[in-house]
């Protein structure tokens, strides 16, 4: 969510119970501007919190003048002082996946991958390297996978330009109230991947100057898909809650140009989504 | 025609103003010609649509118009839009009324409902005497509670916190409540749950459980009534054999007031929207949820489908949740409840008080050591209830049926302790390398005001605070306890294996007559043998 909006923003999300102190917020007021300013950001996100046995991270991002390019990603342990992660590459989301459990709180712990996956850790050993993965990758990788799954955007919120870059539509005035309660509405914000499946008729009604992302009509599980809709506030807020990475909350206030989301959870997939629904 | 200029010599449009010089004039000289040409060229302009009605001109105008009005940055980037929001605007005015009328419900009446929480009553001020004579106040002091836990960054908005507030003193004006307590809200996938925790007083439960005395007679004569009539109809035709299968016997569920069943829980999707009473709790239902994971919806009469099939909807296993998110995650400070002196510690008790020379331990030795924290409810055995019971205690009915050597077949059924009541957490087991709790201060800014917050590993979602002499627990998500592992369903049962093969009942081609005297025969050959064979004997003797 916009560093700009952050209090508002939160209360919208706050109904699932999560959300800052009035420390923590203070804190984020005072140096996400910072953060803009020293990094060159155009925009500046907060991302949300991944909690640790023993502490917890919390995530910003920053957005350059192409909307859709690779962000950076920033963490910190008491929203003061912020390192930049490196991007995430194949090989690290790879090995996330295997690692499975909460997150330690600690940066610099170290999972041992001989125990969790002996083929992998043989592979690093080959390739001179330690047979470990370091929380911080984790981290990395982890909030990858989290954008790249349930990052989410109102339909008709971006445009994209004919040169390809990805900008905010000025023109966004909201989502109606009909429109805001289907799942076709909203978009996944990454590389779209099944947008040349659809069939003709389907992509004869698509404006690709608004209609370039994959919508989340087609998640699996198909039918009942992995999304809550709910109208919080007596209809005046659209939330949707992510039941594969649970604490993940999108709002919108329809009608209106506000919508953002923010992870507030523990870093875990939940794999048990088919046996819950 | 002579748009630019004039200029002066020294400006590269020199000369440009002056008729025949300007770069558009080289088209059509003749000026009667160029007259009837831009008149032609207005009336392309003015032509209305065959499709919409408009006409380009118009939309020129008005598309010009509004942005000599507005005067964007980057006009030219964004016209396309700018062309489109014209158009939309010509409909707007011609469907007005209808999308108003669609429009209107939902929101409204929602803001119609939270508004009704803050009339008051007109019987407000006799409900004030009231409470003075009761004693202490029956409602729970919600925005205190939400003000600690946002120093831990947990809770609702404050206008949702406020409105909850409100929905509890509808709820204690309805039901006669004798304490009550937000315990938390619980989220679904079409609408979430917030749950209170509240215990009635003490006239008004022994009525419902008359109510519900009175249910269960009356549905067993009808039974009774129903086994005569089938009873008659049977002994008409004869009857297939009964399968000897005996269910085990059904764990009765705990007495109210005691155990899972200590307090009643009411929920409502929504303040505002009316609170409806959950039914207590069936060790089955305990038993069956610990082994399913389902997501709630919101409603509660949904089915839960799921395997091994749980007895009961939505609103069962919304309770049998509740029940083992407190008996897991309610703690208080240590010392904070003690067991009365009159009761013995070994029956396992299951009540408490307030200790009154309790005295509240330092926020950093709250934070720094598990010990300092206890669980005030008890835990739920692997039976499904609080307190063992033997199952293999039949009531006299049965007994007079002639079962007892049945009863001495049955295996021996271990009894079951739990930790007793006021156990410290440091004794809960963690999950591999994940502690059952993790403790935290919330600010080290500023130690001197901060407080202690726990959160539960085991139950996600699960806070408690600690202050000074308050404390309270609250549980905010989805209802379900964490697992390293997967959730693997139960497999279903083998299938039912055929009856041996047995000689008895294999078969077999009866012997014909031919095989039959041969085999006759055969005999009374060897007997011949054998008669010959002991002559022999006796004549070798």
């Amino acid at each position: 969510m916009e560093a700009l909006s952050l209090p508002a923003a939160l209360s919208l999300v706050a109904g699932g119970g999560a959300g800052l102190s009035p420390e923590l917020r203070a804190a984020l007021g005072a140096s996400l501007p910072l953060l803009q300013r020293d990094y060159r950001f155009e925009r500046v996100w907060f991302w949300g919190c991944i909690q640790g046995v023993r502490g917890a991270y919390y995530i910003a991002q920053g957005l350059g003048p192409d909307r859709a390019a690779p962000r950076s990603r920033l963490y910190s342990l008491n929203c003061l002082d912020w390192s930049l992660l490196t991007p995430a590459t194949e090989e690290m989301l790879a090995l996330a996946e295997e690692v499975k459990g909460r997150f330690q709180g600690d940066p610099s712990f170290e999972y041992s991958l001989a125990e969790i996956n002996p083929e992998a850790a043989a592979r690093l050993v080959q390739s001179g390297k330690e047979p470990v993965m370091k929380e911080e990758a984790r981290l990395i990788a982890t909030i990858e996978q989290i954008d790249r799954a349930v990052g989410i955007v109102p339909r008709g919120a971006f445009v994209k330009t004919p040169l390809g870059s990805v900008h905010e539509n000025r023109h966004f005035e909201g989502l109606s109230l009909a429109e805001a309660k289907k799942l076709s509405s909203y978009f996944h914000f990454t590389e779209p991947t099944n947008l040349k499946n659809k069939t003709l008729l389907e992509k004869a009604d698509l404006d690709p100057s608004t209609d370039f992302l994959n919508s989340l009509e087609h998640d699996i599980p198909h039918g009942k898909g992995s999304w809550s809709i709910q109208l919080e506030k007596g209809g005046s807020v659209v939330v949707l809650r992510s039941l594969l990475w649970l604490g993940l909350t999108f709002y919108h206030v329809p009608m209106t140009k506000q919508f953002g989301y923010v992870y507030f959870g523990t870093g875990e997939k939940n794999l048990d989504l088919p046996f819950m629904l | 025609e002579g748009g630019h200029g004039p200029y002066q010599p020294h400006e590269p449009g020199y000369g440009l103003d002056q008729p025949g010089y300007s770069p558009y004039e080289d088209e059509i000289p003749d000026a009667q010609a160029r007259m009837l040409a831009i008149k032609n060229a207005k009336a392309y302009l003015l032509k209305t649509s065959t499709k919409s009605g408009l006409n380009l001109y118009d939309h020129f105008a008005a598309i010009l118009t509004k942005i000599l009005d507005e005067q964007p940055a980057n006009t030219v980037d964004i016209i396309e839009t700018i062309s489109q929001d014209v158009k939309w605007a010509q409909f707007r005015k011609k469907m007005d009324t209808l999308r108003d009328e669609h429009l209107i419900p939902p929101t409204f009446e929602a803001a119609e409902k939270c508004k009704a929480l803050f009339i008051k009553e007109a019987g407000e001020e006799e409900h004030e005497e009231l409470d003075e004579e009761m004693g202490e106040p029956a409602l729970p002091n919600v925005m205190e509670t939400a003000f600690y836990f946002e120093q831990a960054g947990i809770g609702l908005s404050k206008d949702e916190c406020y409105y909850i507030f409100l929905a509890f003193k509808n709820l204690i004006s309805v039901q006669p409540i004798q304490t009550c307590r937000f315990w938390g809200k619980i989220l679904g996938l079409e609408m979430n749950y917030i749950i209170a925790e509240v215990q009635l007083r003490e006239g008004e439960e022994e009525e419902e459980r008359e109510e519900e005395e009175e249910e269960t007679v009356a549905e067993e004569e009808k039974e009774m009534g129903e086994g005569e009539e089938e009873e008659e109809q049977k002994e008409k035709e004869p009857e297939p054999p009964k399968s000897a299968y005996k269910p085990p016997p059904e764990i009765p569920k705990e007495a109210n007031g005691t155990g899972t069943n200590k307090y009643v829980y009411f929920v409502c999707n929504e303040p505002g929207k009316p609170w409806v009473k959950l039914p207590p709790v069936t060790p089955a239902q305990i038993v069956c949820a610990r082994q399913i994971k389902k997501f709630f919806t919101g409603r509660l009469d949904a089915p839960i489908v799921s395997f091994p099939p749980f007895p009961g909807n939505e609103a069962n296993y919304l309770r049998a949740q509740i029940a083992r998110i407190s008996a897991g995650t309610h703690v208080s400070p240590t010392g904070f409840y003690q067991f009365p002196e009159d009761e013995e510690e070994e029956e396992g008790g299951d009540t408490y008080e307030e200790n009154p020379e309790f005295e509240p331990p330092p926020v950093a030795e709250m934070v720094e050591s598990l010990a300092m924290w206890a669980h005030h409810v008890k835990g739920i055995l692997k039976q499904g209830r609080c307190v063992w019971i033997n199952p293999a205690q039949k009531s006299e009915e049965d007994e007079e049926e002639g079962e007892e050597e049945e009863e001495e077949e049955e295996e021996e059924h271990q009894e079951e302790t739990g930790q007793p009541l006021l156990t410290l957490i440091s004794e809960d087991e963690g999950m591999k390398n994940i502690p059952a709790w993790t403790a935290q201060a919330s600010t080290n800014l500023i130690p001197e005001y901060s407080i202690a917050i726990l959160q539960s590993n085991r139950w996600p979602g699960a806070y408690a605070f600690a202050s000074g002499r308050k404390f309270e627990n609250i549980y905010f998500g989805w209802g379900h306890k964490y697992s390293p592992e997967s959730h693997t369903p139960a497999l279903p049962p083998p299938a039912e294996a055929e009856f041996p093969s047995e000689p008895g009942i294999t078969e077999a081609a009866d012997p014909t007559v031919e095989e039959e005297l041969a085999f006759k025969a055969a005999q009374e050959e060897a007997l011949a043998e054998a008669e010959e064979e002991e002559e022999e004997e006796g004549e070798d003797d």
